[in-house]
């Protein structure tokens, strides 16, 4: 069954999405590799992260990173939100045993031309006081009950 | 500083790597992607609510780069194939043995549909002068990676931004 999902009326800027932590194991850390094809050594050799890349472990890769953003998002959204742009700035990596919580805020809610409803969402991940990644992401809410923004297509898509 | 070579500066703003997915859009990768993030979004899981919302089961928008990954392995392949080889060309024409990637742009334009076989190509966007950061010294690059679908639809730009580095001694 459909849950429930965000309207744009319900949101506004300085609304804080609720804290997400997950802890970090090397099955995930693999799992996350293996679930992006991703077969660089660094993302499931210790050995190899540390004489190679000077890490202290395996570490999160890049699409494993923005899957857990969307995760993040869509969480907070339901599944009417539709993801239309996410940038990230992975300034130190996340290893086993890390705590990972993710952080969110609304920075601005709009319309475009087309009458699609978006928020513009800052949001972080941090591991102890440190923030690995820094993210923005532009993610489509619908504007009523019956709005569906994954049915836009072409020009009525803007993201 | 050394200068960039002639051959890489040639590189910035050509089509190269124009590939198709070595297969199809398969919703056994989408359950794996799932798991990795424990992302239990109904629109990924329940057939009734991909139709109602997105008209057919939809690949989370994240996984766009997952679809052009070659396997490990295939027949007849006589080297591991690379992603994003734009990357790894300009590690060895560099010299510079190290590479991790530091930002990353998604947009996200048509749904990627079960079924779905994507067609991409990279676009080197720009290489900096050499830097110094705590990883050691090196070239920043911008990759640009453009996704479509076989109806010709685009459905995603990513936008990496990589270093490329020695080691400090």
């Amino acid at each position: 069954m459909e849950q429930a999902s965000l309207t744009l009326e319900q949101v506004k800027p300085g609304d804080r999405l609720p804290e997400l932590a997950i802890d970090v194991g090397v099955t995930d850390v693999v799992l996350g590799a293996l679930a992006s094809r991703d077969w660089r050594p660094m993302h499931h050799d210790k050995d190899f992260a540390i004489e190679r890349n000077g890490t202290r472990h395996i570490f999160v890769n890049t699409p494993h990173n923005a899957a857990y953003f969307e995760r993040y998002i869509t969480d907070w959204t339901g599944p009417r939100g539709r993801l239309g742009r996410i940038q990230f700035r992975m300034k130190d990596s996340v290893f086993p045993g890390d705590r990972m919580v993710f952080h969110g805020e609304v920075k601005d809610v709009a319309r475009d031309e087309t009458g699609c409803g978006w928020a513009e969402l800052s949001l972080r991940l941090t591991v102890g006081e440190k923030t690995t990644t820094e993210c923005s992401a532009r993610v489509a809410l619908p504007t009523a009950e019956d709005d569906n923004p994954w049915r836009r297509k072409g020009a009525e898509w803007r993201p | 500083m050394s200068e960039l070579p002639e051959e890489v500066r040639s590189w910035i703003g050509q089509k190269r790597y124009e590939e198709v997915g070595e297969f199809d859009v398969e919703r056994g990768y989408i359950f794996t992607s799932l798991a990795s993030v424990q992302n239990g979004n109904p629109l990924y899981w329940d057939e009734k609510v991909a139709n109602d919302l997105a008209g057919g089961i939809v690949a989370p928008p994240s996984m766009i780069s997952v679809w052009f990954r070659p396997h490990y392995w295939a027949p007849g392949r006589t080297q591991q194939a690379q992603p994003l080889q734009v990357h790894f060309d300009l590690k060895e024409k560099l010299g510079l043995p190290e590479a991790v990637m530091t930002d990353n742009t998604i947009v996200f334009r048509e749904p990627v549909r079960v079924g779905d076989r994507l067609r991409t190509h990279q676009v080197l966007r720009s290489v900096s002068d050499e830097k110094t950061t705590k990883l050691g010294t090196g070239r920043f690059w911008v990759i640009d990676v453009e996704y479509e679908n076989q109806h010709g639809e685009s459905v995603g730009t990513e936008s990496y931004t990589g270093f490329g580095y020695r080691r400090k001694a």
